[in-house]
């Protein structure tokens, strides 16, 4: 089964309508709706809700007051920093519901529940907040300006400086014989997933539990949160992810306010209480990322090998920082890709803006450090005149130097060691499956017919699989059926899938009879989270570790029953059987041997009759559960790796320009992907052609347009472009296997590759077509065609 | 209790006659998910961009979260759920999804099948281009598209090619 490209088991029950997602459950729930603030920056004078009281069929309507009069909880502390760093001396998270101070338009500041969401909007418009707005600060510019700031006790909006460095490279970059500098930024885009986030949360009175179904993508770390705010033993709160309509980074991010809010209002009102986002809710309250702005400087030689490189730049994190500073360390340290400059310095800044925060969307940051490079190195190349694939080729880590360390700590707080990978053959993959060599005569047949034409690549190096580890659960039943779980949850990646094609090889059972759980509290309590395309490496070797365990617990318990040694059985289509001998006498169905390994006094059904005490099985001389083992045939184990395992891809773009409108037209898209050992090709395409679409986005329409007062003024799916299916082009791939050294599976990640050189491709191939550097992204035809006026009349930089 | 005034509509989904009492303002996309519990029809934007809520009203698709419920009185209103074989199994169109991968997270899935199943009975053989055409009304953040333009040519492949 590994290596398949097998059709989803997921698939029958969501084509069909019969998916469970968020808002599908609870439909007797009273539902909850927000105020949210209408302003970027603004303290919090007064809240009258006496209107609103009038509202038929309302239950209840909170503010930060009535947290904070809850003092057998601590729903009124600000929510948890997520990831504390070091250097981020200034972390700032926000309050569940804004206590006086409001940083940033659609955060929450009113809880109204009632009974369904039509009156719950009815009574929170009749709410009245009165606010004394503040000057907002919005984009990085302004917060380097710092002329007001965003939290009265952050000095300069900065929340924090790093740097990372293997040595002196400003000195590196001044000693070179050439040298460039540039500046270049990229804009805010979001994860965007089709179904928002929701919570509904339903509270035993009697057992004193607390039952959490929510649209995220860690639920054992909700759980924790959850028990941990509300003030509840950890024991009392299961949390259960059901279908999610999509995460791409933004469901990472927990407890969100509503996490907290409604199980904290379902156990006051002792009812279920859920809420679902709506779009634009979606929009002002949840994550956006990308928004940096960075100043290069590159040293290199004649050959165009980089002697030196220094990178600054500012990140916007927006108005809190609960997720740490992940985003711009990635950037920091995956900028460099495959490539090995001599010396790198990176210093960035976090700063604050009155804008929506910035956490994780697929990529991570990746896409920012990418495109940086890779504009960069096409810029070397056009400065010595040499082929931009040259340049690449001379500056790549080689097959041979692997394991390569690029002496920087990485976002796991581990060394950036890059595990394995072939980027040399990856580039030439990529350059025959786009024709790069030819790409010259393809543009001269295109001037003549009075076309304009452009060819780009972009290549990347993403750390996946980060840790701490990823757990698995599995169970053969006694008919023979076997029950995987794992902990970390799914957002559309096919894990029930996936998880069933390694079972079924590792356990030899049909592929048919495994049902796979994930992301369900009360299955599997220990894990960390789906993000950093992380499922298949750690739960894949977590899940066939188990495997192994259970197989040979069924081998030790069938040789027992058929008198031979286990080293002569083998487990075939769910039967042991002594190897080689299909149909043979000597052979139990692993139904079978789940019964024997747990020995019965009561027999419920036929088959148990045969491990009742009376019954022959066994050993009457020795305990019926010997020491070390354990009734059941069934197994847990865990997958903890050292560090993350890199995974690799480039990506190659020919666009089209039109010579008077400057609408950009991709006319192709290739794709080389490595991402290790393959366990089903499907997904893994179906992987990859979603992440280009969302880097076709980032590169050519979406962006979080802000007003200078902080207006958010994009906030629906009429403005913000996302695209639909007559945007995205035809995507080819080719792949490249190189296994990862260090899990038993030799997998590497794959869930947001697709995304990362989308950004830098594009600009490459602009800037090939337009004959004008691109230096910031997204680009829209009107940018395009102004920045042709500009550059026309010499103003281009 | 809330004491909204309700309005009595009468429309046949997937083939069975319904009659509700609902609030006039009430979405049909909620009359739908919420009062008969076909949660199938999901809801990805509520201002009619992205296309998950499309159901069918007398065979055309419609966006079911911009229409009151009330207005759909007689209406022949077919659901994801009514795009389904009669032995409850996939339909041609929810085959070729699966056969093709053409979804991921399958919360845009239900928009995208009645929409395809709508447009294949008077298309029942697009070429490429047009079977792009005909979901570009409709947003998917997982897919790329690229297997949902397969799926709706293995989608006519599979209904062989017949008008309805």
């Amino acid at each position: 089964m590994f290596g398949a490209p097998i059709r989803r088991t997921e698939d029958p029950r969501l084509v069909t309508g019969n998916g469970r997602f968020l808002d599908d459950l609870g439909h007797d729930a009273y539902e909850a709706a927000f105020v949210r603030s209408p302003h970027a920056h603004a303290r919090v004078v007064d809240i009258d809700v006496t209107e609103a009281l009038e509202v038929e069929g309302l239950v209840a309507v909170y503010t930060y007051e009535d947290l904070e009069a809850d003092t057998s909880s601590r729903v009124a502390e600000p929510l948890p920093l997520l990831i504390p760093h070091p250097t981020l001396t200034h972390g700032r998270t926000s309050y569940a519901l804004a206590r006086d101070e409001v940083n940033h338009v659609g955060e929450a500041v009113v809880m109204v529940v009632a009974e369904n969401r039509y009156l719950a909007e009815d009574a929170a418009s009749r709410v009245l907040v009165t606010y004394a707005p503040l000057p907002a600060v919005v984009g990085v510019e302004a917060a380097r300006r710092a002329e007001h700031l965003v939290h009265e006790d952050v000095p300069g909006n900065v929340a924090a400086v790093m740097v990372q460095e293997t040595g002196d490279a400003d000195a590196a970059v001044d000693a070179a014989p050439h040298r460039l500098e540039l500046e270049l930024a990229i804009e805010r885009s979001a994860s965007t997933p089709l179904e928002g986030k929701g919570v509904l949360a339903e509270w035993d009175p009697d057992d004193r539990s607390l039952l959490v179904h929510t649209s995220t993508q860690t639920s054992t770390s909700v759980r924790q949160a959850v028990a941990a705010k509300l003030g509840l033993p950890v024991d009392r709160v299961e949390v259960v992810t059901p279908d999610v309509g999509g995460g791409f980074g933004v469901k990472i991010v927990h407890p969100w306010p509503e996490e907290v809010l409604v199980p904290w209002a379902a156990v006051r009102l002792g009812h279920r209480v859920k809420w679902t986002e709506d779009r634009r809710e979606h929009f002002v309250s949840s994550a956006h990322e990308r928004g940096q702005l960075h100043h290069v400087r590159v040293g290199y030689d004649d050959e165009g090998r980089l002697l030196g490189l220094s990178v600054r730049f500012w990140h916007d994190n927006g108005a809190y920082t609960p997720y740490g500073l992940i985003v711009p360390i990635i950037t920091s340290t995956q900028l460099l890709g495959p490539y090995k400059p001599a010396v790198y310095r990176v210093e960035f800044h976090s700063l604050y803006t009155n804008t929506v925060m910035v956490t994780p969307y697929r990529g991570a940051g990746r896409p920012q450090g990418c495109f940086v490079m890779e504009r960069t190195m096409d810029a070397v190349a056009e400065d010595l005149g040499l082929d931009r694939t040259v340049v690449r080729e001379r500056n790549f880590i080689r097959p041979e130097e692997m394991p390569y360390d690029q002496g920087l700590v990485f976002q796991d707080g581990r060394a950036l060691v890059y595990d394995s990978g072939d980027y040399p053959a990856s580039l030439e993959k990529l350059k025959k499956l786009v024709g790069w060599d030819d790409f010259e005569a393809f543009r001269e047949q295109a001037r003549a017919e009075g076309r304009q034409v452009g060819i780009g690549l972009a290549c990347y190096v993403e750390g996946t699989g980060v840790g701490p580890y990823e757990g698995g659960h599995v169970r053969v039943e006694t008919d023979g059926s076997v029950v995987v779980s794992t902990g970390l949850t799914t957002q559309g990646q096919g894990h029930q899938t996936m998880l069933a094609q390694i079972v079924a090889d590792e356990l030899g059972v049909p592929f048919e009879r495994i049902r796979v759980t994930t992301g369900d509290t009360r299955r599997f309590k220990y894990a960390v989270g789906t993000f950093a395309s992380r499922t298949a490496v750690m739960s894949g070797s977590a899940v066939a570790l188990t495997a192994r365990k259970v197989r040979d617990k069924a081998l030790r318990v069938a040789a027992e029953a058929l008198e031979a040694s286990s080293d002569d059985l083998e487990i075939v289509d769910g039967v042991v059987r002594v190897k080689g001998t299909p149909g043979g006498s000597s052979s139990i169905d692993l139904g079978a041997v789940a019964v024997l390994s747990n020995p019965l006094r009561y027999a419920f059904d036929e088959a148990a009759q045969r491990a009742t005490q009376f019954a022959p099985a066994g050993d009457p001389t020795k305990p019926p559960v010997e020491p070390g083992e354990s009734p059941g045939l069934e197994g847990s184990d865990f997958y903890s790796p050292v560090r993350s395992t890199f995974a690799n891809g480039m990506h190659a773009v020919v666009v089209e320009t039109d010579q008077e409108t400057a609408e950009i037209k991709i006319l192709r898209y290739c794709v080389v992907h490595d991402c290790g050992t393959i366990i089903n090709p499907l997904i893994v395409e179906g992987q990859i052609h979603g992440g280009v679409a969302q880097g076709v986005g980032g590169a050519l329409y979406e962006r979080m347009a802000y007003a200078p007062d902080g207006q958010l003024m994009n906030a629906s799916f009429m403005d913000f472009l996302m695209p639909y299916a007559s945007e995205v082009p035809t995507i080819e791939v080719d792949h490249l296997e190189t296994p990862s050294p260090l899990n038993p599976l030799g997998v590497k990640g794959a869930g947001e590759a697709g995304v990362i050189p989308g950004s830098a491709a594009v600009a490459s191939a602009v800037e090939d077509a337009e004959g004008f550097p691109i230096r910031s992204m997204p680009i829209s035809p009107s940018e395009l065609f102004h920045l042709r006026l500009r550059h026309r009349e010499g103003e281009s930089r | 209790m809330s004491t909204e005034t309700k309005v009595a509509v009468s429309f046949t989904v997937n083939g069975i006659p319904q009659r509700l009492e609902v609030p006039a303002r009430r979405l049909l996309s909620d009359a739908l998910r919420h009062d008969l519990r076909l949660t199938g029809t999901h809801v990805g934007c509520e201002h009619g961009v992205c296309g998950a809520c499309t159901v069918l009203a007398d065979g055309r698709p419609i966006r079911s979260c911009l229409v009151f419920a009330v207005t759909l009185e007689g209406a022949d209103i077919t659901t994801v759920e009514g795009c389904c074989r009669a032995d409850g199994g996939m339909g041609p169109v929810q085959q070729a999804f699966q056969d093709c991968h053409a979804l991921q997270c399958g919360f845009c899935t239900p928009g995208f099948v009645t929409t395809i199943t709508a447009y294949l009975g008077g298309n029942p053989r697009p070429t490429q281009e047009e079977a792009r055409e005909a979901i570009s009304g409709n947003l998917c953040r997982c897919t790329g598209y690229q297997n949902i333009v397969a799926a709706v040519q293995r989608a006519a492949e599979l209904r062989g090619g017949d008008s309805p």
